[in-house]
C-alpha cells in the first residue's frame, strides 16, 4: 500500500532543484528512481512512496538552507535518520523533498565532566555509549540501536527495553539545535537544564518530525552501573508470569528490565538462538536488576523468591556476560524468529496499564482465535507495552487484510483497557485512523494548536500523527500584522 | 499589583472550568489560577487582571491505581494530601518541593511552576513523572493529552508544554502521574568545607559515581558549605557510610551520615525559598558549581543546589536587592537567573525572567497565541513578555 500521502502544494520546480543541488553539492541530491527506492518506505515496509528528491545534507547550516528553499517555494519535507522507524514516520511524501541526516554522524563534544554529549542527528544510537564508554552510558536503547539515528530517536521519543527504570529519550535530551519549517534555527534548552520559558523542548521531542528537524542534540549520559544481574525464569502461563511482575513491581523493586515472552515467542527464539529455552512452556520472564551492589544483590535474591512463589520452577541466573548476552539474544530474537514459523507478520505496539494484563492477553487469545491465526506476543512487562505479533501468510488472498484487521482490534482492546494504541514505535502513517479512537477532537484540536505554533505553513511531514490533515488557520487576535509588514514591504500608519 | 484583591471565580468540575474560561474568553477579561497561593508571587502579573480562577474546588484524588503505580490528581489537591493517599500503599510521587506555608502547595500550582525539590536529583520534575494531563482552554474546550499509562508516544506532549507555563496558557485541571516506591529507609552522607572549589570537587567526584543516590545537594552559608548525598532503601544507611572514605578523600570535613536526615533535607527545601529576602534560580552546568557558590559569597546570599544537576537556589536577604541580583546576573552570565521569590516593593525594579533565546521566544509568542488567543491568561507576565 502507498501511504496515500501526496500534497496538495507546490510541485518540485527545476529552480528549487537547482537550489538543492548548490546547497548540498550535486553528488547529494538523488531524482532518479533506482536511487531513491533506497528511500521509498522505512521499518515498516508494507508503506512505500518515492520522494521527488532526496538530499543528504553535510551541515546544519546545509539543513537550514534546505529547509528555507523548501519553504520558499511551498514544498513540503520529510526529515529522515536511519530509516528504522515502524509507524512510517518517514514514509517521504510524492511531490516532497527527503531530507536524509545520515552523512551528519559527527559527535562534536564529549564533556563527562558535565556527563553531556553534543552529536549531530545521524550519530547512531549505540555509538553515543561506546562514544563515553567505559564509565558511562547512553540509557535509552531502543532494540535497533546499532543503526537507529539520534535524530530519529529524538522524532520518536524512543523507548527500549530499560526504559521502565531509566525513562525513555525525552528524559536525556537537554537540548536541541532546531531548524523550523519556516527555515529559522532556535535552540531549544543546551547544555544545562531549565531554560526560561516554555518547555518547547519537552514538545519537540516525540513530535515525529512535524514540528521541524533537529540538527545538533544536547543528550545527558549517566554512570555505567555498579553490577548488573539477569535471571530468566519459566512459567506455566502468561498468568502467573503476570502475577510475578506484579509482585516485583509492588514489593518496590525498580528492575532495569522486565520482558516477556509467551510460548509460541519462546518457540520461534529458541529456534534461532539455541539458548536451551524449554520448548512448550508459557512463559519466560526476564529480569534484570542494575545499580549498587548491596542494593542490587538484596533484590536479586527477593526475586527469585518472588518467581519461585509465583509458580516457577525454573529460574536460570545468568552465570556471566556471556550467559547474559545470550538471554538478551534470545529475547531480542523474537522479532526476526518470527520469520521462521510463519512466511509474514506485522508487529504491533500497544500499552495497557500493567495489572490489566491477564485480561488483555486472554482477549488476545480470543481474537487470535476468532481470526483463526497465530498471535505471538512479547512484552516489555514492566510499562506494559506489549508487542503481539500477528503471524500469517501474505501469499493467501485477503490474510495480509485479515490480519492487520486482527492487529488492529488488539489496539482497541488495549484502549479498552486504559491504554495507548503505540508505546514507542509512534503514530506515524500507521497509526493515525486510530488516533480518534483515543483522543477526542478538542484533544486532536489542541495538538494542531500546537503543530501550528511551529508549522503554520503545514511542510514539515504533513500527513503524519493527525488522522485527518487539517490546515491552520489565521489567529484570531486584534492585531496581527500584514505579512507585507513582516516582509518590510509596508507599513501600517 | 500582582497581589491585589480580585474576584474570585471557584468552579467546582471541569467542565464548569471550561464553560467560565469561555465566558471570560469571549470578554477577553484577563485572568490568574490560584492554587494553594504559595507561589502566587513568583513571575508577576504584567498586566492587571479581572479575575482570579481558583482550584480548590478541583481537588479530588480521580484515580490511584496501586498496581500501576499511577493516579489522576485534580489539579487543586493539596501535594501534601497527595503523599498522604499514596504512603498509604508505599508509594510516593517523587516530588518534594517546599510546600508554603501551611503546606498548601497544589499540584497545578506545582506543574505550572515546575518546582521541585531535592529528588529532582533521581526523578526529575513534574515534566518527567506527568504521564497525562487535561487542560481548560480561553476556547472553553477541554482537551487532554498523554493518558494513564507509563509507556506512550500517541500524540504531543502537552504535560510538557505546559509544565512550567506559569498559567500562561490554559488552566490545568487534572494530571496523570506515574507513582514510585516509597523508600522504607532513608540515610544520608554528608561533609562539610569552606573552599568553594573543594566542595565543587565533592561533587564532581560523586557525580561520577554509579551511586544510585536519591539527591545530591549542596548548601552554602555565610562563609561555609556542605555536600549531601541521600539513599533510600534497604540498603540504604551502607550505601551512605560506603561513601564517606570518598568524601573525606575529597577534603572534606565533619564527615558523617545519619538514617535520622529528615531534618537535613527539610532545611534544603526551606532553603528555596525566602520569607522577606528574594531568591535567584540559576541553571548553570555542574561544573560551574565553583563559581556559583563564589558569587553566592560575594552577593552575600545563602544556596542550596541540586549539585549534579547545575540547579542552585540563591536567598538574598537586607538591603539593595535589585542591585545584588544585578550583579549577581552579571557575574553569572550567561547563566539563566529566574527571580522567584522577591518583596513586594522591590519587585517593579526586577525582571523576574532571565533572557531567552530570541527565536525559541519567536515561537512561545506563537504557542500562546494558538493556545489563548483571546490573551487572557495572566497575560505579559511570562518570559519574553508574553
Amino acid at each position: 500500500m502507498d501511504g496515500g500521502l501526496s500534497a496538495t502544494t507546490a510541485t518540485l520546480t527545476p529552480f528549487l532543484l537547482d537550489e538543492l543541488r548548490r546547497i548540498c553539492g550535486e553528488e547529494w541530491v538523488y531524482t532518479q528512481e533506482h536511487e531513491l527506492r533506497t528511500y521509498e518506505s522505512d521499518g515498516l515496509l508494507q508503506y512505500h512512496a518515492l520522494p521527488a528528491a532526496a538530499v543528504l545534507p553535510g551541515s546544519a547550516e546545509q539543513v537550514q538552507a534546505v529547509v528555507r528553499a523548501c519553504a520558499q517555494e511551498s514544498v513540503p519535507w520529510v526529515a529522515r535518520g536511519s530509516g528504522s522507524g515502524l509507524s512510517g514516520g518517514a514514509l517521504p511524501i510524492s511531490e516532497g523533498v527527503l531530507i536524509v541526516v545520515s552523512r551528519m554522524k559527527r559527535i562534536l563534544e564529549i564533556d563527562k565532566d558535565n556527563a553531556r554529549v553534543l552529536v549531530e542527528p545521524g550519530v547512531t544510537n549505540a555509538s553515543v555509549s561506546a562514544a563515553v564508554a567505559p564509565d558511562f552510558f547512553y540509557p535509552p536503547d531502543p532494540s535497533s540501536q546499532i543503526v537507529c539515528s539520534i535524530g530519529g530517536n529524538v522524532a520518536e521519543n524512543s523507548g527500549g527495553a530499560h526504559c521502565f527504570k531509566y525513562g525513555f529519550t525525552t528524559n536525556y535530551v537537554c537540548g536541541l539545535e532546531v531548524v523550523l519549517p519556516d527555515g529559522e534555527m532556535v535552540m531549544l534548552g543546551g547544555e544545562a537544564l531549565d531554560p526560561p520559558g516554555y518547555d518547547l523542548l519537552g514538545a519537540f521531542v516525540g513530535s515525529e518530525g512535524t514540528l521541524g528537524v533537529a540538527t545538533k542534540a544536547w543528550l545527558r549520559v549517566v554512570p555505567v552501573p555498579e553490577t548488573v544481574k539477569t535471571l530468566v525464569a519459566f512459567f506455566d502461563s502468561t498468568h502467573a508470569a503476570g502475577e510475578a511482575v506484579g509482585a516485583i513491581v509492588t514489593s518496590g523493586v525498580v528492575p532495569g528490565a522486565i520482558e516477556m515472552m509467551d510460548k509460541l515467542a519462546i518457540e520461534a527464539s529458541e529456534k534461532m538462538a539455541n539458548a536451551g529455552y524449554p520448548i512448550g512452556r508459557g512463559a519466560a520472564l526476564l529480569v534484570e536488576l542494575d545499580g549498587a551492589e548491596d542494593e542490587c544483590e538484596a533484590r536479586f535474591s527477593e526475586v527469585v523468591r518472588i518467581c519461585e512463589e509465583c509458580g516457577s520452577d525454573d529460574v536460570r541466573v545468568a552465570r556471566d556476560e556471556a550467559e547474559r548476552q545470550l538471554f538478551w539474544k534470545t529475547r531480542k530474537a523474537a522479532f526476526p524468529a518470527m520469520g521462521r514459523i510463519s512466511p509474514n507478520y506485522f508487529v504491533q505496539d500497544g500499552v495497557i496499564p500493567r495489572t490489566k494484563l491477564p485480561e488483555v492477553l486472554d482477549r488476545i487469545d480470543e481474537l487470535a482465535a476468532e481470526y483463526d491465526m497465530k498471535v505471538a506476543n512479547v512484552f516489555h512487562a514492566g510499562d506494559g507495552n506489549l508487542h503481539p505479533l500477528v503471524c500469517y501468510d501474505g501469499a493467501v488472498e485477503g490474510e495480509a487484510e485479515r490480519a492487520e484487521e486482527l492487529s488492529g482490534k488488539i489496539l482497541e482492546a488495549c484502549l479498552e483497557a486504559g491504554g495507548s494504541i503505540t508505546g514507542e514505535h509512534g503514530v506515524g502513517v500507521d497509526k493515525r485512523k486510530y488516533m480518534p479512537k483515543m483522543f477526542e477532537e478538542p484533544d486532536l484540536d489542541a495538538f494542531q494548536k500546537l503543530r501550528c505554533a511551529f508549522d503554520p505553513a503545514g511542510l514539515a511531514n504533513p500527513g503524519k500523527v493527525m488522522p485527518t490533515p487539517r490546515l491552520c488557520g489565521e489567529v484570531p487576535g486584534p492585531y496581527r500584522r500584514h505579512p507585507l509588514e513582516v516582509a518590510g514591504l509596508a507599513e501600517r500608519f | 499589583m500582582a497581589t491585589a484583591p480580585v474576584a474570585a471565580e471557584r468552579p467546582d468540575t471541569p467542565e464548569e472550568a471550561a464553560e467560565l474560561l469561555r465566558t471570560l474568553g469571549e470578554a477577553r477579561r484577563p485572568v490568574r489560577i490560584r492554587g494553594g497561593g504559595t507561589k502566587s508571587g513568583w513571575a508577576w502579573d504584567g498586566e492587571p487582571v479581572a479575575l482570579e480562577v481558583v482550584t480548590g474546588g478541583l481537588s479530588r484524588v480521580v484515580e490511584h491505581n496501586e498496581g500501576d503505580f499511577t493516579a489522576i490528581l485534580e489539579a487543586g489537591l493539596p501535594l501534601a494530601r497527595a503523599r498522604q493517599v499514596f504512603a498509604g500503599a508505599e508509594q510516593m510521587l517523587a516530588l518534594d518541593p517546599p510546600l508554603g506555608a501551611a503546606d498548601a502547595a497544589t499540584l497545578g500550582g506545582v506543574l505550572a511552576t515546575a518546582d521541585s525539590g531535592p529528588l529532582r536529583h533521581r526523578y526529575g520534575t513534574m515534566r518527567d513523572l506527568c504521564v497525562g494531563i487535561t487542560v481548560a482552554l480561553s476556547d472553553g474546550s477541554l482537551a487532554k493529552a498523554g493518558g494513564k499509562v507509563i509507556k506512550n508516544v500517541a500524540g504531543y506532549d502537552l504535560g510538557k508544554l505546559f509544565t512550567g507555563s506559569f498559567g500562561t496558557l490554559g488552566l490545568v485541571v487534572s494530571v496523570a502521574v506515574r507513582l514510585h516506591p516509597l523508600p522504607d529507609a532513608t540515610a544520608t552522607a554528608l561533609g562539610s568545607g569552606t573552599d568553594p572549589a573543594v566542595l565543587a570537587g565533592a561533587v564532581a567526584t560523586l557525580a561520577r559515581l554509579p551511586l544510585e543516590a536519591d539527591c545530591l545537594d549542596v548548601a552554602w552559608d555565610a562563609g561555609g558549605g556542605r555536600v549531601l548525598v541521600r539513599f533510600g532503601g534497604a540498603a540504604a544507611e551502607r550505601q551512605a557510610g560506603a561513601v564517606l572514605d570518598r568524601l573525606r578523600a575529597a577534603g572534606l570535613d565533619d564527615v558523617q551520615s545519619t538514617a535520622d536526615d529528615e531534618a537535613l533535607w527539610r532545611a534544603q527545601r526551606d532553603g528555596q525559598r525566602s520569607l522577606d529576602g528574594a531568591v535567584v534560580k540559576v541553571a548553570a552546568r555542574p561544573t560551574d558549581l565553583a563559581t556559583v557558590l563564589g558569587a553566592a559569597r560575594e552577593a552575600d546570599a545563602t544556596v542550596v543546589g541540586r549539585a549534579a544537576l547545575g540547579l542552585s537556589w540563591l536567598a538574598l536577604e537586607g538591603d539593595d536587592l535589585p542591585g545584588r541580583i544585578e550583579a549577581l546576573r552579571a557575574a553569572l552570565a550567561p547563566c539563566p537567573c529566574t527571580v522567584l521569590d522577591a518583596p513586594e516593593e522591590v519587585r517593579p525594579s526586577i525582571d523576574p525572567w532571565p533572557d531567552a533565546d530570541p527565536g525559541a521566544v519567536a515561537v512561545m509568542r506563537r504557542v500562546k497565541e494558538r493556545f489563548d488567543p483571546a490573551r487572557i491568561f495572566r497575560p505579559g507576565s511570562f518570559v519574553g513578555g508574553i
